[in-house]
């Protein structure tokens, strides 16, 4: 059985369903418990689960994060909602030092799911970050970053069941997008790609918000009778490289795309793996569409100068094979 | 020349009343295996036997045994980058951290931690910790674990120089709103490194910022064992009654320095005289003797019984093989760490 929901709705639906099924599971954040977060990710929670279980905390994201991971590791399933993704600098310690490493100094288990909303949109330089490659740099954890509801509801499921810790971003701009989801929410390997949609001529790759781009951009190339198969990678830690080359052997050709800046960013990693597995097989450079080295600005036509455009996609997969228009 | 120095009877004498009788020549066992675990540690870190050198904490005994006899062997507790004498007295055994400090397989966390990282989660010691303040924050997640199971007080050591860093306080908060079942217990051994404690603490009292922050404060002598465990024993009944979170600054000394071989310039060695007329071992191992619980004579073949442990510890770590260089990068996650990895 499928229903429509949001992707914020999802996660909530998804967080519901795993706290009824295990009580070790609570979530701690501020305006949580009332509110339901600022993305109206756990709205409802609260009455349904009780303060004990839905805990409302003090801007205080160095301990939020600690009593996840202390919690964690003493036989809780915490998730600590951060909100904004951006608000995890006052917890690096905490979630590079701390929870990423638990496992592999002392063997410990840390099934702990940290959720912030991230990535390119309103609110200004110090609201959109995107942090996904650094965490993704960091050995000991999983990054996850749904691109659908569905998504966002299997992956959380699947952090929810699994033992390490889970830096689960979901971009600001997807909060109120609708999809189907199957119920119940079934969990989601990490490093599982999903073929977004078939084609032959050319490898779309990308995840979170751009993968609604990369979708749009096949479609609108379609029409000049090029066959772009969409990868949506799910996860950037680790990456389905399985997937990622057996579609390149397949198309010769590749474009990745996010509006996070390219420097230095997961695209590279991307990009760099798939020359070293399976370079014979490329017909054209592989060619990064990511965004400029910029802070993000206010201004709304100012920040989408910064990221890549659905023409400007659909420009770079006529390019890259061949057609012009 | 003779030391003429000579300290005051009250900064000397231990008074045993309150105390489990029957536990405190196993308390005073452990205090020796410390100090001689730890002297022989400083020795094989300065001829290179131990890479990296150790962090020392001889002449912080007392702090580690009259806290963890306070509370129940399964309770949690999450220690400092010096942490060897927490880790013993936890319960960690000397050979297993003598082979971590070495690098050997057969170390508390098979090599993978070092000095700053002893843990044995099975025992309820969620490990060292090389950032100063991060152990009251696990404590704290482990507090809130406990109060959510209704079962376990938590434990985080913090040192004088974990007062001045952000994340103590936010965990501190964070507990006394939730009136979680966590005791800080701050090991103020005076210096953070080099830099003297009250040259740095703003307001100039651990106990009135933890107070501040709404913790139930008290400062003990960190070198008399008694007391240390009747504060945290108190903080720890508080805390299993619902009662909250408890802080408990230790006054303390570090004989050595901060680290192995580092050169000692910020001190005097009359201020490490003085506070060795206050022993913490010597200190409770007369008041055993005056109260007729061990013979004077005793009090020695249990230091040689220690020696001979130590002895032991490093022949086990020295006999012990390094890892398998091919688990280097294993269990990283609960995934295989190829799978992150190109290839």
């Amino acid at each position: 059985m499928s229903e429509t929901m949001t992707y914020a709705a999802a996660f909530q639906r998804a967080m519901a369903d795993e706290m009824e099924r295990d009580e070790t599971i609570f979530v701690l954040g501020t305006d949580l418990y009332v509110r339901g977060g600022h993305f109206a990710q756990v709205k409802g929670l609260g009455e349904r689960f009780g303060r004990a279980r839905v805990r409302d905390t003090p801007i205080s994201e160095a301990a939020m994060v600690a009593a996840g991971v202390g919690s964690a590791m003493h036989g809780m399933r915490p998730v600590v909602d951060l909100n904004f993704a951006d608000f995890a600098m006052g917890a690096m310690d905490e979630i590079v030092n701390q929870a990423a490493k638990m496992r592999y100094m002392f063997g410990a288990r840390v099934p702990l799911v940290i959720r912030g909303s991230s990535g390119v949109g309103l609110f200004a330089a110090q609201h959109t970050n995107s942090v996904e490659s650094w965490f993704a740099a960091t050995p000991g954890l999983v990054v996850a970053t749904p691109a659908t509801p569905a998504d966002a509801g299997g992956l959380l499921v699947q952090a929810l069941r699994g033992d390490d810790p889970v830096i689960f971003l979901m971009h600001k701009r997807l909060s109120s997008v609708r999809g189907e989801v199957d119920v119940p929410i079934q969990p989601i390997p990490f490093g599982q790609a999903r073929i977004a949609r078939e084609g032959s001529d050319v490898t779309l790759i990308s995840y979170s918000f751009t993968v609604r781009q990369a979708l749009d951009a096949a479609e609108a190339v379609a029409e000049d009778g090029i066959s772009v198969e969409v990868v949506d990678l799910r996860t950037v830690a680790p990456l389905d490289r399985d997937t990622i080359n057996e579609s390149v052997r397949k198309t010769g050709r590749v474009v990745l795309l996010s509006d996070a800046p390219t420097v230095g960013s997961v695209l590279s990693e991307v990009a760099a793996g798939i020359q070293e597995a399976v370079l014979d097989y490329l017909d054209a450079p592989i060619v990064r569409l990511g965004g400029r080295h910029a802070p993000i600005p206010h201004s709304p036509p100012l920040f989408e100068a910064l990221v890549p455009s659905l023409d400007g996609v659909s420009d770079a997969l006529r390019d890259i094979v061949g057609v012009t228009v | 020349m003779t030391d003429a120095r000579t300290a005051a009877a009250e900064d000397i004498e231990i008074d045993l009343t309150g105390l489990p009788k029957g536990e405190l020549l196993e308390w005073l066992e452990t205090m020796l295996l410390i100090r001689r675990f730890e002297e022989r540690a400083e020795r094989l870190g300065s001829r290179g036997a131990i890479p990296g050198g150790i962090h020392s904490a001889a002449g912080q005994e007392a702090v580690a045994v009259g806290t963890m006899r306070a509370l129940h062997p399964s309770d949690p507790v999450a220690g400092t980058h010096r942490s060897h004498h927490t880790a013993l007295a936890k319960g960690l055994e000397a050979p297993h951290v003598m082979a971590e400090l070495y690098g050997r397989a057969t170390g508390s966390v098979g090599g993978r931690g070092g000095t700053m990282h002893l843990a044995d989660l099975d025992r309820g010691y969620l490990g060292g910790n090389g950032i100063v303040g991060a152990g009251v924050g696990i404590a704290m997640g482990a507090a809130l674990a406990c109060q959510l199971k209704g079962e376990g007080v938590a434990v985080g050591f913090v040192g004088d120089g974990g007062l001045n860093v952000g994340r103590t306080w936010e965990a501190a908060n964070l507990a006394v709103i939730w009136d979680l079942p966590l005791i800080i217990v701050c090991e103020n051994n005076m210096y953070a490194v080099e830099t003297r404690f009250d040259l740095v603490l703003g307001g100039g009292s651990a106990v009135r910022r933890a107070e501040g922050f709404g913790l139930n404060a008290v400062s003990v002598d960190g070198q008399d064992v008694a007391a240390v465990y009747r504060a945290v024993h108190a903080a720890a009944e508080r805390a299993r009654t619902g009662g909250g979170a408890s802080f408990v600054e230790a006054r303390t000394y570090r004989y050595e320095g901060h680290n192995t071989g580092q050169i000692i310039t910020y001190r005097t060695d009359d201020e490490v005289a003085d506070w060795r007329l206050r022993d913490p071992i010597n200190r409770f191992s007369a008041a055993l003797v005056a109260a007729g619980v061990i013979a004077e004579g005793d009090v020695e073949g249990m230091d040689s019984q220690a020696t001979a442990l130590i002895d032991d510890a490093v022949e086990f770590a020295e006999s012990s093989p390094f890892p398998d260089l091919d688990t280097a990068p294993a269990n990283v996650t609960s995934m295989p760490t190829e799978s992150w990895e190109s290839r």
